[in-house]
């Protein structure tokens, strides 16, 4: 008894303690930066692309340019596979002790990043920068938020449509040159060549799709005043998504294979020769180029509903942002500027094939690569952007869009209650973001 | 000396009778001893407790706790400031048709699991006893293959096998390109396939050694009085086995109400537009696909609660016929 009550005590004395020291609530962090130091060590996360030998030597010039002027700072960089950057980023956010100053991030996930708290404004740096007004206003908007501006493009992706031009020509067809007549062109090759998708298309390919939405004049969701509101479910966009599903089933692209398919699965259906056209980006050229269908292929803007018309295409891209933990806020914005300035976007062009932000810079480089010329052309025409909305990202992730697909072209639901549903997730969605 | 009292009467239950002298002394004593001195079985306990309480109670209790906050990305990394939501999420949770649907599938998944992986353990524990050396020694080595094999390869090595445009299953059966995670019921019966062919084996070995535990003159004096093997199964096998089935039963049930992996890869995380999706994976796509921590919490501790309450029921039916585990 005597013995048990001396070990108790302090045995409950130390899981007291630990109690206390992991503490009784889930953990918050404070990303909120206190200092602004004029030297020290920088840190980049950029992505790693596949063959990412040309990105770092362009990234390298970069660093060089902004160490000349300023001999204080260091520059370490650090390249994030793709596919585990979601983690990293939030990990990063989370503790913001190990969190760089800088990060790479996808355009679509900048309203969500700046919800969670992570990226800085930088709004009067950017207007006071020379080299920005150049920016193309959907780059622009794809960087704001709210008013706040959080962070710089350093590329825009666009999708066009991809055709086999042996095919086509084989079959006497010519190149369509509206939605109608691309969804007929599409059933006639199936027809014809039934090994071969028309119209590669997937119902979990969301960017794909959109361009149909956009042609008929349906939008995604509907901003007034600060707060969104879906628009999915509009008698425009019902046109959108019914154009687009008609392309699922056995006379262009079955349903039991096309629906579970995203953008890079149509993409290797045509790269591996087995789809007559596909909706592919300006990044998608080079695992094309790799693919069977090399040298009997070409590009063109995908068409909208009038003849002769280009359907709105999504921009796509990566910015580079400032986190708002960097304690070297002042040395990051100018190393931002120093990556996404014009002279890193020409030659990230150059080795890459990221067609640059600038509308300048984009009609040089365009002068210089043929194959990019219908993207540009796509863009020229007036590219559209995801809601600026933290619900976006959600919306996104919870596969909103691709549900409401797969539901259509499955035959569970009609368009009408596919897209009511969807719209009804997006709101909640958009109403839980604030 | 006992085999005689068991071997007069078949009936559930009686082979545990010539125990029960043996356990009454037992339990005196052990009244005795906690009137003594209470505190020195919990001064034995205690390092298991402390590490259980840390392991298990501490993380449940947090699970609890933010199931009852507002908690996403924004909270976590101090974009907004965590508020406490009450019954919120829960509320949010029972209020959306999808949760009854999945919760509707995942038991009736499961269910459908449990019976199908006990039916083949069991027959396929029973033919063990049966067959010569080398074959029982050949479906050992196929069985502890399956049950070695990460559940994320084997579910991978499945998908290519009833792949519909590389794999040989639809070869050999003549499928063409039958797709078999496009409908919601095909998709659900490959998993379960997969799922079978993973936990059979852990109920298969266990059975099978509770079967030889059993004496032999047992299952001599059945014969004698001419029971069909059925009969012996039914009246002599299954009773002593009991406690045994008791706890594969439980298990499979744990094991089968949480899959996971297995419908996240071969569905691709919840099928076309969700169609295949169950309680683990609903959770993970709330919590963190789309960072919802508090809601995915909710359903965490929805599964708890229906499992808790699963096993405990189970216990009691066990109790009640006089058996413990």
């Amino acid at each position: 008894m005597k013995l048990s009550a001396r070990l108790i005590a302090p045995l409950a004395a130390l899981v007291l303690a630990g109690l206390t020291v992991t503490g009784c609530a889930p953990q918050t962090s404070d990303t909120g930066a206190t200092k602004d130091e004029k030297s020290g060590t920088l840190r980049v996360w950029l992505f790693q692309e596949v063959g990412n030998k040309p990105k770092e030597r362009v990234v390298d010039a970069a660093v060089a340019a902004f160490r000349e002027k300023h001999t204080d700072a260091k520059v370490e960089i650090e390249y994030i596979p793709v596919e585990t950057r979601a983690q990293r980023v939030k990990a990063a956010f989370n503790d913001p002790k190990s969190a760089p100053d800088l990060i790479e991030y996808g355009n679509t996930d900048t309203a969500g990043y700046v919800k969670d708290g992570g990226l800085a404004d930088i709004k009067a740096e950017f207007d006071a920068w020379g080299e920005a007004e150049d920016t193309d206003p959907t780059a622009r908007q794809s960087v704001t938020v709210g008013g706040g501006i959080y962070g710089a493009p350093l590329f825009v992706g666009v999708r066009a449509l991809y055709y086999r031009t042996d095919v086509l020509k084989e079959l006497g067809l010519p190149v369509p040159t509206s939605q109608a007549a691309l969804i007929s062109t599409a059933k006639k090759i199936h027809r014809a060549k039934p090994g071969l998708y028309g119209l590669a298309v997937g119902g979990a390919y969301t960017y794909g799709a959109m361009p149909f939405l956009w042609a008929n004049g349906g939008e995604l969701a509907e901003e007034s005043g600060g707060t969104f509101k879906a628009a999915v479910n509009s008698p425009a966009a019902r046109k959108g998504i019914e154009a687009y599903t008609s392309l699922f089933g056995d006379d262009n692209c079955p349903a039991a294979k096309c629906a579970s398919m995203g953008g890079n699965a149509t993409v290797t259906a045509f790269a591996s020769g087995k789809a007559a056209m596909a909706i592919g980006g300006d990044f998608s050229h080079s695992a094309v180029e790799e693919g069977a269908v090399k040298g009997k292929y070409a590009v063109v803007p995908l068409p909208g509903v009038a003849a002769g018309s280009i359907a709105p295409a999504f921009a796509g891209g990566n910015n580079i942002g400032v986190l708002k933990s960097s304690s070297h806020r002042t040395l990051a914005v100018e190393l931002m500027k120093s990556l996404t300035g014009k002279k890193t976007q020409a030659e990230l062009f150059d080795a890459m094939g990221f067609l640059p932000t600038y509308t300048d810079v984009r009609a040089a480089s365009a002068e210089k690569q043929p194959f990019v010329a219908p993207f540009v052309k796509t863009l020229g025409a007036g590219a559209k952007f995801v809601p600026a909305s933290a619900g976006w990202a959600q919306i996104d992730a919870s596969l909103v869009l691709p549900t409401m697909f797969q539901e259509i072209v499955s035959g569970r639901k009609g368009v009408a209650a596919a897209s009511d549903d969807a719209a009804r997730k997006m709101d909640a969605a958009f109403s839980s973001a604030g | 000396m006992t085999n005689d009292t068991v071997s007069a009467d078949t009936a559930p239950g009686s082979a545990l009778r010539p125990r029960t002298p043996v356990r009454a002394p037992a339990r005196e004593r052990r009244t005795r001893r906690v009137g003594a001195g209470g505190w020195t079985p919990w001064l034995y306990l205690a390092p298991a407790l402390v590490v259980l309480g840390g392991l298990l109670v501490y993380p449940i209790y947090q699970l609890g706790l933010i199931s009852f906050l507002e908690y996403t990305q924004a909270q976590v990394s101090g974009g907004q400031p965590t508020t406490f939501k009450g019954l919120g999420n829960y509320a949010t949770l029972f209020g959306d048709g999808e949760f009854w649907q999945v919760l509707l599938a995942t038991v009736l998944f499961a269910a459908a699991c449990v019976v199908t992986t006990l039916a083949a353990g069991c027959a396929l524990a029973v033919l063990l006893t049966r067959v010569r050396a080398l074959p029982r020694l050949a479906l050992m080595l196929a069985a502890l293959g399956a049950w070695a094999t990460p559940a994320i390869t084997g579910s991978t090595v499945w998908v290519f096998l009833f792949d519909p445009d590389h794999g040989p299953v639809n070869r050999l059966l003549g499928l063409g390109d039958f797709s078999w995670t496009y409908g919601r019921y095909s998709a659900f019966t490959l998993v379960l396939l997969e799922v079978v062919w993973c936990s059979f084996p852990f109920v298969m070995v266990t059975v099978y050694a509770g079967i030889r535990a059993i004496p032999s003159e047992v299952l001599e004096a059945a014969s004698l009085d001419g029971a069909s093997q059925w009969r012996t199964w039914r009246s002599v096998t299954a009773p002593m086995l009991r406690p045994i089935l008791a706890v594969v039963t439980i298990q499979s049930v744990i094991w089968d109400f949480k899959v996971f992996t297995q419908i996240y890869v071969m569905t691709n995380g919840g099928g076309i537009a969700g169609q295949n999706l169950v309680l683990n994976v609903y959770a993970y796509q709330k919590a963190f696909a789309s960072s919802q921590y508090s809601l995915g919490s909710a359903i965490g501790v929805v599964m708890l609660l229906i499992l808790l309450a699963v096993t405990l029921v189970y216990l009691r039916i066990v109790r009640r016929r006089g058996e413990e585990l």
